[in-house]
């Protein structure tokens, strides 16, 4: 019987979270009394879905929308339209109870671990709290599991007894790991979760994260703006401009083969450095900062900074397409721009 | 190329509660010439942002310059009235701040803020202080300057205040420029056109450079010159390409490895390998011993390494020193 279970067909549960056609809009006032008020198109019509096991990365400019995708996925602001289904059930739907019972499995580590963290108590009830708050085993139980979490996340047992401010940038974003692995989460949202460390703490808390990875199976949606952090560590890659997500492939494809201009600017400004990095830059990287989100023009959201951009460009939204095995673009002119040569 | 800066021997300590000084930059030397670039490059706490500091002499309260000299074009700016230390600021020592936000004023127009340091320097007028402070925006690549110097920081994104400092910095038309981590906050994007903008603005006005980074791989295209510190030690120093390519130190071949580079054009797909990480963390303040600094984390210690003072920062090259005690069987 064992032949007729491993003949099984891949069902849904491959992927762990769906996103589909996710969309957060802000309120941004009115210039005028009466007026119908303008919008922030923070995240603008968002898919994608990530597989078990794996990291999934988001990669964008500030504004792209990167974190808001994050923050909606963990329910912190209230999503526009679209669906989030985790496991069998769309998260945007739940309230209450199953919210909270969503959230054993949803877990979320921030950028700064300062603010993350409550200065006035101590780091073992930080770590605690989320077992006090989902009831998550007996009081007994919950303080054993408090010292195991330290173990794991390489802190000495002392650690649950001092405040945050007692320890260094990298250890406080390890007691953030820990107090996220509390529930035994299935999926970890990292955003930015090593850009405020310095070089040599980011590689340590990087090892760490994949070592947590591989004992507890793991998922992550890891955002960054550090290409080489998001190449080494995600094994697929969704890239962000104003909202949207532009292109989307594996970690292999798409510093392989990069289809989207956008992307190309992002590789040209994260080139090792070197006559390869010289010509990338001259040729596609984009001057000057994103247009703002407020009402965006019609048309390709990149149309106004990209060199390549022609009349349909500004006029009507280009769709993501598949143009290889899971490598999706959203560019009018794909089919015709010849991806950089990375040769030299 | 004449030296322009000249730091000799330079210590800071900080002032306990108990009276105690502790060092936090001990005997630092280096020198940059003009139109050069000189990195200070190492992790938080080792004393980068304090050395600028002390050039700039803005130390905080509690920090006190315990012996050395700091010379700009052989004036020693350490025995510098406060009068003179006004007029030297921007107009022969200007500095980038980390955080464009929380170094510009909300409350003026990036146009005053320009012209405040254009006013005070050259005693130009206010409407031609805002002619010059429009040139300057454009010479910084600011669209439509015309109206962005009447805009306000919090109208300005992370890219285009970063830009308004470096205006600011170089309106006094400094000999010395000090960057402090100045793209730190910023997008890899902005990041380049940064780097590519102070560079141009260089070769135009020679104007020396002092940048300061955690960051060794992204300075090394910049830089002519890197000095790496460590708990507020000089651990290694000399030629950009030397250091980069050769680092002799095992802290510098640490901080050049944990970093991810990334890699471009078809690879096959690769399993997770562990990053090479420096394990621990720099020594607070207070927990520095005569001996070594990096000992306690160092892959490569041997029991020589214990026994022994901190070593010299001693050539291994013309252009290259370490203070290793291993550096001879390390460099081979």
């Amino acid at each position: 019987m064992t032949t007729l279970q491993a003949a099984a067909p891949p069902d849904s549960s491959e992927f762990v979270l769906n996103v589909n056609d996710l969309v957060v809009h802000f309120e941004a006032g009115r210039k005028r009394p009466l007026q119908a008020p303008s919008f922030v198109h923070a995240v603008d019509g968002v898919s994608f879905r990530v597989r078990r096991g794996t990291s999934f990365g988001i990669v964008g400019e500030s504004g792209s929308g990167k974190s808001t995708t994050a923050q909606a996925i963990m329910r912190l602001v209230p999503a526009t339209s679209g669906q989030i289904v985790f496991g069998e059930r769309n998260i945007l739907d739940l309230t209450g109870k199953g919210l909270r019972e969503v959230r054993k499995h949803l877990q979320i580590v921030f950028q700064d671990p300062f603010s993350a963290l409550n200065p006035r108590r101590r780091a073992g009830e930080q770590i605690r709290e989320p077992l006090d708050l989902l009831g998550i085993g007996t009081p007994g139980e919950r303080d054993e599991r408090v010292r195991r979490l330290l173990a794991e996340v390489g802190l000495p047992p002392n650690a649950a007894n001092l405040f945050p401010h007692q320890f260094s940038g990298g250890q406080r974003q390890r007691l953030c790991i820990a107090r996220a692995l509390a529930p035994e989460p299935d999926l970890i949202v990292c955003d930015e979760a090593v850009s405020a460390l310095d070089v040599a703490i980011q590689a340590q808390i990087l090892n760490l994260l994949k070592r947590l990875q591989r004992e507890r199976q793991l998922t992550y949606i890891f955002i960054s703006h550090d290409l080489g952090v998001i190449q080494q560590f995600c094994d697929e890659i969704a890239v962000m401009y104003l909202g949207k997500i532009v292109e989307q492939a594996p970690a292999a494809t798409i510093f392989a083969e990069p289809r989207h201009p956008y992307t190309w600017s992002l590789i040209a400004a994260a080139a090792p450095p070197g006559p390869t990095r010289e010509a990338l830059k001259q040729h596609y990287l984009v001057k000057g900062d994103p247009p703002s989100p407020v009402d965006p023009p019609p048309g390709c959201r990149f149309a106004q900074r990209c060199p390549s951009a022609v009349d349909q460009c500004r006029k009507s939204l280009p769709l993501q397409e598949s143009i290889g095995t899971n490598h999706y673009v959203a560019c009018h002119r794909a089919a015709e721009l010849l991806p950089p040569s990375f040769d030299g | 190329m004449s030296t322009l800066l000249k730091v000799e021997n330079l210590s800071v300590g900080m002032r306990g509660s108990t009276g105690v000084v502790v060092p936090v930059l001990e005997n630092l030397s280096f020198a940059v010439e003009a139109g050069r670039t000189m990195a200070l490059v190492g992790e938080s706490g080792c004393g980068k942002s304090m050395t600028a500091l002390a050039i700039m002499r803005l130390l905080p309260e509690d920090f006190v310059v315990t012996s050395g000299r700091i010379l700009l074009e052989g004036e020693d700016i350490l025995s510098a009235s406060p009068k003179r230390m006004r007029s030297l600021r921007g107009n022969g020592i200007s500095m980038i701040f980390q955080e464009p936000m929380t170094a510009l004023n909300p409350l003026f127009t990036v146009g005053d803020q320009i012209g405040e340091v254009l006013r005070w320097h050259s005693g130009v007028g206010l409407a031609e202080a805002e002619q010059q402070a429009i040139a300057l925006l454009r010479a910084v690549q600011i669209p439509a300057p015309e109206q962005r110097v009447k805009a306000y920081p919090h109208q300005l994104s992370g890219g285009m205040r970063q830009r308004v400092m470096i205006a600011m910095a170089l309106a006094g038309r400094p000999k010395l420029l000090i960057a402090d981590e100045p793209t730190t906050a910023l997008d890899v994007t902005v990041q380049a056109q940064i780097f590519d903008l102070l560079a141009d603005l260089q070769k135009e006005t020679k104007t020396a450079i002092v940048l300061i980074t955690h960051d060794l791989g992204a300075v090394a295209e910049l830089a002519d010159d890197i000095s790496v510190l460590y708990a507020g030690r000089c651990i290694e120093s000399g030629d950009a390409d030397s250091v980069v390519s050769h680092p002799c130190h095992p802290y510098t071949r640490g901080l050049l490895d944990c970093v991810p580079q990334l890699k471009l054009g078809p690879r096959p797909p690769q399993a997770w390998s562990d990053l090479a990480e420096i394990a621990g963390m720099v020594p607070p303040l207070g927990a520095r011993g005569p001996d070594c600094a990096f000992l306690a984390r160092c892959r490569e210690a041997s029991e020589l390494c214990r026994s022994r003072l901190q070593p010299a920062l001693e050539p291994i090259t013309d252009d290259h020193a370490v203070s290793c005690w291993r550096k001879s069987e390390l460099a081979a």
